[in-house]
């Protein structure tokens, strides 16, 4: 019988330690929304609670037109790279094995391997190639590339749940003479969406989050919000700064919070 | 004939999966791997007077990341600043390493030791730093340690120094830039093991008659050892390669690796240097993949 | 079927996105030092969407021009480097002489080294590259390259260096005995020298937000005088002192790119900018004078009685000119910059 007393759970210090990772997490976000609401000119000086900053940062053309790229780019890439990643998923999983497997999977994961500032210089010679070639400074730069480092966020989950699916549903189905594409749609999609939409949320975030690809390639006029955010940087830090920081944070929150509550519903 | 048809239909069935990979496949080797390539070949190349290259072959780019020649006297010696720059940066990513672990295992603990419905919330909470965007997540320690940032104000109100410290452009403050942004890369991994460890089995040593230490030491420790490794690896090797933390902290003379990267590509103006600078650090990273691969399945075996 | 409809629609709006539509003119200037009243007046004025891309030095715009592919129709290169430009066939000969308001090109500006018969630039601003320092921090002079190069204690660690080559080496040089452009290898190591020592006592070589200094997260730089002014109207401490051992002069200048994808664009904003209305415009964003005659009657009176905007007549011996230097020069100052900034 194990003593009262102990418990192998309670590390003496180790709650202590984690409050104290909690706090160092939060009061920076916390302190950064709350400079957000000054409503004084500069950053330096408290003047009041007030929502004068984000009423700027939402007249200002420069952060809506960043706001509009970045929406369009993660939507964009995030849905090249699930579409792709889930049919490459089916490729990879449930097999006995076929001849190129590894290299298929070593190639999917190759961008994570790589040093973001590496790809970045990498894709910048590149591009700045086709750009020249070409003459097309469209979006399709930034979409092509986000698209490639976003394959194998979208890749791992939907992989991950192909693996552990079972097989006798589809099995069942090619019993009853159904096609294999009738099988996939009516069978194995509806049982993989959760992960597909967990792989495009994924996708879609890590592909908002970039800063130093699209700074490294974007044409003019092309600012995502964060290379937008950087640019500003440079300029005047004003509590408009804080302003958009907190915006993204609660675009944050709020995706976190809807994965969540997509998962809780399925448990 | 049977087993003709056989390989037929396995034939068939890896040609339907490569169809399937291939526009995954294509878009990466296009976008990610084939760039890399012309990295190689832009490290072995010639720069332009105002950045670009010549098109002639050179090893200069490679000789420079390790040797500097001197501009009046062309003596040669080994680049200490670009020594600098490596040595401190592996050195920062292990000190940003190893403050992630003394804060981050501790708090995996907590949480995966949490009543399992309080459990979610406290991830909850992990999640959201996790995915806010790193610059802004930078900016919101900037906040913190500017000359009349927070830490400064109340040190000063408190009475504990006299003039507000300067912590901005050191070190210091890349570190602690680079701490708070990938903790939550080592809280995560490191749950993950812990949570799946049994507590009965710590529980069993007890009974056994072990000690609290040699329990955690010998039971619970070789069972989460893959997830403080993966934590350590995920937050070492996005370390290395940062760029925009030591940007904003370290304000332009405190370089770290991908900074001087860029540099070349701009002011710098060598992009050999820089072509070749890259592929050191990609190495770098490859070195550490390479050891926690090593080590993951060694453990494996073992266990 | 669905997600081929997606894909597709994804594709075709990804590609047919914004670019180079009628009526799009992308500006490629230093930071913080175009009037964003002045875009506004322009687009209304010819109904054009002007893109402003902000870069840090004639260095860093010169690499990313020379790389290809920028998309840029409008750059503001230093007179000292527009040689360079012109030299690689990078700008277009887009004639600003035969413009309407080129009448208005104040005379000393009208023929100029770099620039002859101004077939590639029209003047953008005029300033001086000196020293700024918080005199609350150190009473003592600061009409010194000593602020930066042998730096009083108070100062360290405080100190700014904005990351333009010409600037600082010329500072260097003229601070060592020197004069800018020397030959004299001598002097150049010396220079060299004395900057690789004195980098320990900088925070930082940026482009540093004015918010820097006037929150005083930084106490000193090198800097350009119009920069000064406009930190020491939000921060009085902040004063702009004119190096004895010598000084620049300098003028940045308006050109298009030889790629450049709307010409037309650009050449009404070239002609737009000689305007004086509209050059009262960029000296009162930025504190610099702008070399069109006529304009100090649109300035406001604070631009016309800034000390940064004069040179006092003490310091006007030690003033030069900045010059393009002779192309082996020009590749030493090079290296010492990669020595400097490595």
């Amino acid at each position: 019988m194990v003593e009262r007393g102990f418990d192998i759970r309670r590390l003496p210090g180790a709650a202590t330690l984690a409050i104290a990772c909690f706090v160092i997490l939060y009061i920076p976000m916390v302190i950064l929304v709350v400079n957000s609401l000054n409503g004084g000119q500069s950053i330096s000086l408290w003047e009041g609670v007030s929502l004068r900053w984000y009423a700027v940062a939402l007249q200002n053309e420069g952060f809506l037109n960043a706001a509009k790229t970045s929406l369009i780019l993660a939507t964009t890439a995030a849905l090249v790279a699930t579409v792709t990643a889930t049919m490459a998923a089916l490729a990879t999983t449930r097999s006995r094995g076929f001849r190129g497997e590894g290299a298929i999977n070593l190639i999917l994961n190759q961008p994570l391997m790589v040093p973001e500032i590496v790809l970045a210089i990498a894709l910048l010679i590149i591009l700045a190639q086709i750009k020249q070639a070409t003459g097309y400074m469209g979006l399709g730069y930034l979409v092509v590339a986000h698209s490639a480092f976003c394959i194998p966020f979208a890749y791992m989950p939907i992989r991950a749940r192909l693996q552990g699916m079972d097989l006798t549903l589809e099995t069942a189905a090619a019993d009853l003479y159904a096609s294999r594409f009738y099988t996939f749609r009516k069978v194995t999609l509806p049982l993989l969406a959760p992960a597909i939409l967990a792989g495009f949320m994924l996708a879609f975030v890590v592909s908002l989050d970039d800063v130093v690809i699209s700074e490294f390639l974007k044409s003019p006029g092309q600012d995502t919000l964060p290379t937008y955010l950087l640019g500003q940087l440079k300029r005047n830090l004003t509590s408009e700064i804080y302003a958009i920081s907190s915006l993204l944070l609660l675009i944050s929150v709020l995706i976190v919070a809807g994965s969540w509550l997509l998962t809780r519903k399925k448990t | 004939m049977a087993t003709d048809a056989e390989t037929l239909s396995i034939r068939a069935d890896t040609r339907r999966r490569w169809v399937l990979a291939l526009p995954a496949v294509t878009i990466i080797t296009l976008f990610s791997i084939l760039p890399l390539g012309v990295v190689v070949a832009y490290s072995f190349l010639t720069p332009g007077d105002y950045g670009n290259v010549k098109w002639i072959i050179s090893f200069e780019g490679w000789f420079h990341v390790l040797f500097e020649r001197d501009i009046f006297d062309d003596t040669v010696s080994l680049s200490d600043a670009h020594l600098t720059i490596v040595v401190r940066s592996v050195l920062l990513s292990l000190a940003t390493t190893g403050i992630t672990l003394v804060l981050g295992v501790p708090t995996a603990w907590f949480i995966a030791t949490r009543p399992q419905r309080q459990r979610a919330f406290w991830l909850f909470l992990i999640t959201i730093p996790f995915w806010t965007n790193l610059l802004v997540r930078t900016i919101a320690v900037q906040e913190m340690i500017r000359s009349d940032g927070i830490v400064n104000r109340l040190l000063l109100w408190l009475g504990l120094i006299d003039a507000p410290i300067q912590m901005m452009f050191t070190n210091f403050a890349i570190l602690l830039g680079m701490a708070y942004v990938f903790l939550p890369l080592m809280v995560l991994p490191v749950y993950a093991a812990i949570e799946r460890f049994d507590f009965r089995l710590a529980e069993a040593g007890y009974d056994l008659y072990a000690s609290r230490l040699y329990c955690l030491r010998k039971v619970v420790l070789p069972q989460v050892k893959a997830g403080i490794i993966a934590g350590s690896i995920l937050v070492f090797v996005p370390s290395l390669g940062a760029y925009v933390t030591p940007r904003i902290m370290g304000g332009g003379t405190t370089l770290m690796l991908g900074n001087l990267i860029e540099t070349q590509f701009g002011q710098g103006r060598d992009w050999p240097l820089g072509a070749a600078l890259s592929l050191t650090l990609t190495a770098l990273v490859l070195v550490a993949l390479v050891w926690y691969t090593r080590l993951t399945t060694r453990e494996r075996r073992d266990g | 079927m669905k997600t081929r409809l997606v894909l597709t629609t994804a594709i075709l709006s990804a590609t047919t996105l914004p670019a180079f539509a009628e009526g799009v003119l992308n500006i490629y200037n230093f930071g913080l030092y175009t009037p964003p009243d002045l875009i506004e007046k322009f687009e209304t004025t010819y109904g054009v969407e002007v893109t402003l891309t902000e870069y840090d030095s004639n260095e860093t715009a010169m690499a990313k021009i020379e790389a290809g592919g920028h998309g840029f129709d409008i750059v503001v290169p230093s007179a000292s480097v527009v040689p360079i430009y012109i030299g690689k066939g990078l700008l277009l000969k887009s004639d600003p002489n035969t413009m309407e308001n080129f009448k208005h090109v104040a005379p000393e500006w009208v023929s100029v080294e770099w620039d002859p018969d101004r077939s590639y630039t029209v003047p953008w601003v005029w300033g001086t590259t000196g020293i700024m320092v918080n005199k609350d921090v150190y009473a003592g002079d600061i009409n010194t390259s000593a602020i930066f190069l042998d730096p009083p204690d108070e100062l360290k660690g405080k100190i700014n260096v904005v990351p333009s080559m010409n600037d600082v080496i010329d500072l260097a040089i003229m601070y060592v005995g020197g004069q800018p452009c020397t030959t004299d290898k001598e002097v150049l190591k010396a220079a060299r020298d004395k900057l690789v020592a004195a980098k320990e006592h900088w925070a930082s070589i940026d482009y540093a937000s004015f918010e820097k200094f006037i929150n005083e997260d930084l106490q000193a730089s090198v800097f350009w005088s119009g920069a000064a002014m406009r930190i020491r109207a939000e921060n009085s401490g902040f004063t702009y002192g004119f190096p004895k051992e010598g000084f620049l002069k300098w003028q940045d200048n308006v050109a298009i790119l030889a790629d450049a994808q709307n010409v037309r664009n650009a050449k009404l904003f070239l002609n737009f900018i000689m305007d004086p209305e509209n050059a009262a415009m960029i000296s009162d964003y930025t504190g610099y004078g702008n070399g069109i005659a006529g304009s100090e009657a649109f300035m406001s009176a604070d631009l016309l009685a800034a000390p940064e905007m004069t040179i006092p007549d003490d310091a006007a011996p030690v003033a030069r000119f900045q010059q393009t230097c002779s192309t082996e020069v020009q590749d030493l100052y090079s290296r010492i910059w990669t020595d400097l900034t490595k």
